[in-house]
């Protein structure tokens, strides 16, 4: 720990005199991070704390925003839920942050919403999710399901000839919503109902040999079979040794799945998983410029040649651009005049192309497929055409598909009913 | 029957226990007054910029350590005075929260995203068609609190009624609590239970037509909960001061011996196990409404061992010790997560190593000892000391 | 897809044009040499390489074999300057070896500059695992063969039945023999129209567990076109026949599932036996001790990355000494104090338990270690088609069998076993016949931790390596040690087994999560039944 941050810290919980924190939060820009760095999502949060304090490191030495220095104010939301929202109050009150970046699970995101939508704070969300939301407050730089899941079940259908899926999750709400989204998706492609599995598992689930076995059976039918995994991190390595074990191989039964990418292989001996798949907007392999500097300046930042990078950090990479662009634009860090400035705020993505932010506070991505190497790096094997426009509302859900997030105006609502066109519930 | 004449000696002697001067008493009651009542007043009345104001988050802040204070009252009433460690207190109250997270819930109606006026957000997209029956009446206040209290309660005492009376005791009854809370976090996690799987119950909008977010109504929940903290101290006090607290100590300090004098110890057990486990459903529904969600890692057995060792270290036996303890360490809990976020977790586990190896009574024994010196009163700690775990009759008090 | 098999099928037409009987090695190319594709490797494209290693089975068929096998493992690469083909090996520090496709003569180190690999996706490995398969069919192991047919089951194309008698007629025989009969058998009921002779072919598919036969006795029975009754009842009675053996043989993996799940609990288990059991400490930071185990693993691989397949091997005792030390260490610091106090060990060791995992995330980082699983302990053992056993869950249930056994030994016949059992029978008396009794729970507290260290070895090989690894197993270790009783190793194996079983058979028809909430609530109701467990201790050291 940075001993003169530490000091900052305590010399302000000491809540020494009012002016003196006046005339800092007049001097920097606070940019908050609700990041876990401790409990069970530790191993996938610290990761992003560490890149949005080396993205701050990286803006002050090209001089800050608005000629102002940026700080960043950690704090440890522990992995407990409630906590994150009072985190978050502690954030935007007592620290006056002007940004967050923060958030990881559903539920975290779900805890803090209602308070930075009372405050009218600011947050960046990195990572893939649900969808089904749309806040004025918040930013979504991760993937919606249409920019992860059905990509890649089109994948499988027209390059793999998959006729038999099983859509294998932990049971919580992105997998379950998920997977609705793609059983709607896949029975109006044409699927019979018993070529479609479904099984879900409690979280940290470590005995896979019964599923595995019935995955196994699943596919022993004569059609080709693939598995929709939205199994949660730390479920993963169990699962993907059992298939190996089993004699489950990529060729026979590919896995695509949305929730593991270089980090989560890096802890991974990768021998078993070779040729199965993943899908996301981002891979550390791709060959770009951009991405070869933001590897080794997080290899750098890091002092560890074997640190990879991951999705959610391209996003917390691109969110936290955008805000810096945005506020240049705004010309101020409020917070109302950076949301309005943020959308159609454009950024280069790691990969290339160009990243927008859309009226409804998601982006627009292109989406990679790509094979696990034995090195626990991704081949691409597929990629959309173009860049994908992330829906906060599944088309394929009853309740949503009329729903749609604008938040311009007229419009101005997260989730605008256009049948009825009513902004239904939360009327600010 | 006893019990219940018990009980309602107990209760009468509560007005007169409220004036009653007793050792650490009084003034643990006074300063709880007089502290929120100051919080709330600086919130309302000065402007934010003044330096006296305390802020939203500080009354909320104080709100959420009142409830886990009361939680902890709970717990050491079953454990301090009665030797029953339980380890899955963490049960009712997260019941007592998912009760009231129904009844805001259902007070949203249709202000939710989806504008249903039935169902909430998490079974719009799920696809429910209708409301689970457990759902119904939820709506009404009355009915979601008698159910909040009913649950629990019944649930802790089918528990507790056939535990105690197969004589299930010691760290076995100490593994069935956490066995129990266990699986009533694997079943709430699960989606199809209808209470909203890992995401739980959030974005409340009103309680009672209160604005959750207002400011007054945030304070008036900090007063309600703080008042409820007072009662709850006091009428445990009452009875444990009373002979059926009498009776609760005997049991702790030798059950078979209290058996064999007429006693039927497990009845005695069973009530107070049912009492604490009320107590600790009025916290989780003063929680919910004031942190703003409920989730099954509330059910999480480390989170009931975390309740256990607020009680550990503010000195278990001594009611006020709880609530010292569960407000010192959330205190701590707070600024540590902020000052020093990698390291908080080297501080807190070597508090409770110290407290418990080098403060077995906690911090009340510390406090007990200052004052004993103070009044240069013999030490008569020693010889009295019958138990190993250094607590004796003769000094249960509150 | 039709692309492809057009292809291959214009490579098997070629093959078969070939001599038969005569090795194919010694055949020269057929109009392309192998040289001239080879060299149009170096970067084509995904779908340009799919047709050159058609190309290459054709000109080179079975001398091509090392080639296919070094592309199918990932290993080809060319170097940039001379786009010379070769095999690299990746060693730990990130250098690269490389050798000669064909022969064996090294060619030295070279860095991720100079050279780039041969890209392979699901479809080329595949592709090769295909040409594989028909280059082993005349050429490979007994092995190989029967993996060739097995592969050609599913595919029983006119190319394919032909490479099959092919193969017969040089002379196989046992399984393979039995797979090639199956394979005819198949055809036969596919394509002929006679009665008796399709009937025949049903006898011989009936009870052959082979994915590939159900299929299509299935499919003949749900054909709403076929009309030969007596062919489809034979089909259904066959289908039942499979039916039942693959219900028996469910239910033999059922059972080994519940036993490697038992084995696994009985692990976690075991040394909480031991400081919970005859000790009488609560410990909380047992989950943590079993993580050390599992993270000594890791440094140990780190330490000797040459020696793979033997470092589980050092790993074991090297874990016992570490967790042990641990242990003893926490006894002498801590537990000590609470002589007498068994419920507040409780919060002292979880004091304890968090601090040590904060420890190994500031040492090694929040995020999971990887720990490699050696090649004996990867696979499984094929009974048959549909009943298989991993070896890595078959050698930890073996292990886990051992360290009991072990322990039992210790505790039974040693004198530090002897000195425990005294202790904690009776401290006082143990003392006054002149027991260290200090020494003996320092030991006693060591010995312990250092078992679940060595549990935390073999988790290493099922689960995440990471500072939340011990949580994960320290409530189940509870559970498996009160059910079985308190101080009685026998009852946490019969505990664990039962509980490991029970979980499993209930898991298919209500899934993972309410199986194991029904046996929470049944072991809560059990403990009521039987206060003191499975196996109650005896006598007055009970109460």
């Amino acid at each position: 720990m940075n001993v003169k941050k530490m000091i900052a810290s305590i010399a302000l919980a000491a809540g020494t005199s009012v002016i003196s924190s006046v005339v800092l939060a007049a001097e920097t820009i606070k940019v908050g991070v609700l990041h876990s760095l401790s409990g069970t999502m530790a191993i996938s949060e610290t990761t992003l704390k560490d890149t949005v304090l080396m993205m701050v490191d990286e803006q002050n030495r090209k001089g800050g925003l608005l000629g102002k220095k940026l700080e960043a104010v950690v704090v440890d939301p522990a992995s407990d839920w409630p906590l994150f929202a009072e985190k978050a109050r502690e954030l935007l009150t007592k620290e006056e942050v002007d940004v967050i970046f923060g958030c990881w699970t559903s539920v975290s995101r779900k805890s803090v919403l209602p308070v930075v939508e009372e405050l009218n704070g600011l947050m960046f969300y990195p990572v893939q999710y649900e969808g089904e939301e749309s806040s004025k407050n918040v930013f979504y730089t991760g993937a919606s399901p249409n920019q992860q899941a059905i990509p890649a079940v089109d994948y499988l259908m027209s390059d793999l000839e998959v006729e038999r899926w099983v859509l294998a999750g932990t049971d919580y709400v992105y997998p379950r919503t998920t997977n609705k989204i793609l059983e709607a998706y896949l029975k109006a492609a044409g699927v019979a109902e018993e070529d479609i599995m479904i099984s879900y598992t409690p979280f940290g689930h470590s005995d896979w040999q019964g599923i595995v076995s019935d995955i196994k059976k699943f596919g022993g039918a004569g059609k080709k079979t693939a598995v929709v995994s939205t199994i949660n991190g730390d479920a993963n390595v169990p699962f993907y040794k059992e298939l190996g074990n089993q004699g489950v191989s990529s060729e026979d039964i590919p896995v695509v799945a949305f929730s593991v990418g270089e980090e989560e292989l890096s802890g991974i001996d990768t021998g078993p998983l070779v040729g199965h798949l993943a899908a996301w907007n981002y891979f550390q392999g791709i060959d770009s410029e951009a991405n070869e500097y933001f590897v080794e300046q997080w290899k750098a930042f890091i002092g560890d040649e074997k640190r990879v990078t991951n999705d959610p950090m391209e996003a917390t990479y691109i969110g936290f651009n955008m805000w810096a662009k945005a506020v240049e634009k705004a010309g101020t860090t409020e917070v109302d005049a950076v949301e309005q400035a943020m959308i159609g705020i454009e950024f280069p993505n790691l990969t290339g192309g160009i990243a927008k932010m859309n009226k409804n506070h998601h982006l627009s991505k292109p989406v990679f497929i790509g094979e696990i190497q034995d090195d626990g790096q991704f081949e691409v094997v597929w990629e959309t055409d173009g860049v994908v426009a992330g829906d906060a509302w599944s088309d394929f859900l009853p309740g949503s598909k009329d729903l749609i997030a604008d938040w311009t105006a007229p419009i101005k609502c997260g989730n605008y009913n256009t049948k009825s066109k009513a902004c239904s519930g939360q009327v600010q | 029957m006893s019990v219940l004449n018990s009980l309602a000696q107990a209760s009468s002697r509560l007005l007169a226990a409220m004036r009653q001067p007793g050792r650490g008493t009084s003034w643990l009651v006074g300063i709880l007054l007089v502290v929120t009542l100051a919080m709330s007043a600086a919130n309302l009345l000065l402007p934010a910029d003044s330096p006296f104001y305390v802020s939203t988050y500080t009354i909320t802040l104080m709100g959420k350590y009142l409830c886990f204070a009361m939680l902890a009252m709970a717990v050491d009433i079953v454990w301090g005075y009665c030797g029953i460690l339980s380890l899955g207190h963490g049960a009712f109250f997260a019941l007592g929260g998912y009760g009231m997270g129904m009844y805001l819930m259902r007070q949203i109606g249709d202000r939710g995203v989806y504008g249903n006026p039935d169902l909430p957000d998490f079974m719009v997209f799920l696809n429910w068609q209708e409301l689970p029956w457990y759902w119904f009446g939820m709506d009404q206040f009355w009915f979601a609190i008698f159910m909040a209290l009913l649950v629990p309660g019944t649930l802790a005492f089918v528990f507790g009624w056939l535990a105690f009376r197969s004589r299930v005791t010691g760290v076995y009854l100490s593994i069935m609590t956490q066995a129990l809370t266990y699986a009533l976090m694997l079943a709430f996690f699960r989606n199809e239970m209808g209470f909203g799987g890992n995401n739980g119950l959030t974005d409340f909008k009103d309680i009672l037509g209160f604005d959750l977010q207002a400011d007054a109504t945030r304070v008036a929940l900090l007063l309600v909960t703080t008042f409820l903290v007072v009662l709850t101290f006091l009428a445990s006090r009452t009875i444990v001061q009373s002979r059926l607290g009498r009776v609760i100590v005997a049991v702790r300090d030798a059950e078979a011996r209290t058996r064999f004098l007429g006693y039927r110890t497990e009845h005695y057990k069973v009530w107070l196990f049912v009492y604490s486990a009320l107590i600790a459903a009025v916290a989780g529904m003063l929680y919910v409404p004031q942190v703003g969600i409920i989730n099954p890692g509330e059910f999480s057995p480390l989170n009931s061992i975390e309740v256990v060792v607020w009680v550990a270290v503010g000195g278990r036996g001594t009611l006020y010790g709880a609530i010292v303890g569960a407000l010192l360490v959330n205190y701590a809990k707070t600024r540590f997560t902020a000052l020093m976020p990698d390291a908080w977790l080297f501080a807190l586990g070597a508090l409770f190593v110290i407290v418990t190896v080098y403060l077995p009574r906690g911090l009340a024994g510390l406090f007990g000892r200052a004052t004993e010196l103070m009044y240069r009163r013999p030490d008569t700690g020693k010889d009295k000391t019958t138990r190993d775990d250094g607590l004796s009759v003769a000094e249960v008090g509150a | 897809m039709n692309a492809l098999l057009h292809k291959l099928w214009s490579v098997a037409i070629v093959l078969l044009l070939l001599p038969t009987g005569s090795p194919l090695a010694q055949s020269e190319p057929a109009g392309i040499s192998a040289d001239s594709v080879l060299q149009q490797l170096p970067g084509a494209s995904l779908k340009k390489t799919g047709e050159l290693i058609g190309q290459l089975e054709q000109a080179g068929g079975a001398e091509m074999r090392p080639l296919f096998e070094v592309m199918l493992a990932g290993e080809l690469y060319f170097v940039k300057e001379s786009k010379q083909i070769i095999a690299i090996t990746k060693t730990e520090r990130r250098t690269y070896i490389g050798r000669d496709v064909f022969g064996k003569a090294a060619l030295g180190e070279f860095t991720s500059r100079e050279i780039k690999k041969i890209r392979v996706n699901n479809r080329l490995r595949s592709q090769l695992r295909e040409t594989l398969a028909r280059i082993d069919l005349l050429h490979g192991s007994k092995l190989a063969q029967k993996q060739a047919v097995l592969a050609m089951l599913d595919d029983l194309n006119d190319k394919n039945m032909r490479l099959l008698t092919t193969a017969q007629q040089s002379g196989v025989d046992g399984e393979v023999a039995r797979l090639i009969d199956l394979a005819a058998a198949m055809v036969q009921l596919r394509d002929s129209r006679v009665s008796e002779e399709r009937l025949e072919a049903i006898g011989v598919m009936s009870g052959q567990l082979e994915p590939a036969v159900r299929n299509q006795l299935q499919r003949l029975v749900n054909d709403a076109q076929e009309q030969d009754l007596a062919v489809r009842a034979a089909a259904q009675k066959a289908l039942d026949k499979i039916s039942e053996r693959i219900e028996f043989f469910g239910q033999l993996e059922q059972l080994f599932f519940g036993l490697s799940l038992g084995s696994v609990l009985l692990l976690a288990a075991i040394g909480l036996a031991i400081t919970f059991g005859v000790m009488g400490v609560i410990n909380m930071a047992h989950g943590e001790m079993i993580m050390l185990g599992a993270y000594t693993t890791y440094v140990i691989q780190q330490l000797f990355p040459g020696a793979i397949a033997y470092s589980l091997l050092i790993a074991v005792p090297a874990a016992f000494l570490v967790s042990g030390s641990v242990g003893v260490l926490i006894e002498r610091g801590v537990i000590r104090h609470l002589q007498g106090r068994p419920l507040e060990t409780i919060l002292a060791t979880f004091g304890i338990s968090l601090i040590l995992q904060q420890a190994v995330r500031s040492i090694f980082s929040p995020l999971n270690m990887q720990v490699v699983t050696p090649s004996w302990m990867s696979g499984s053992l094929v009974i048959n088609p549909v009943f298989s056993v991993t070896y890595n869950r078959l050698y930890i249930l073996l292990f886990a069998l051992a360290i009991f056994a072990a322990l039992v030994v210790v505790l039974k016949k040693s004198s530090l076993g002897l000195n425990v059992r005294a202790v904690s029978q009776n401290r006082d008396m143990a003392k006054a016949m002149g027991v260290r009794t200090e020494m003996v729970d320092a030991m006693t507290f060591g010995l312990g931790s250092g078992i679940a260290g060595v549990a935390g070895v073999a988790l290493s090989q099922l689960t995440n390596v990471g500072p939340n690894l011990g949580q994960s197993y320290i409530i189940d270790s509870f559970m498996v040690v009160v059910f079985g009783g308190v101080g009685n190793l026998l009852g946490t194996l019969v505990g664990g087994f039962s509980l490991g079983v029970a979980n499993k058979f209930l898991e298919p028809s209500m899934g993972a999560v309410l199986a194991n909430i029904i046996v929470l609530v049944g072991l809560i109701l059990f403990i009521q039944k039987r206060p003191k467990g499975l196996f109650p201790q005896r006598g007055r050291a009970a109460e």
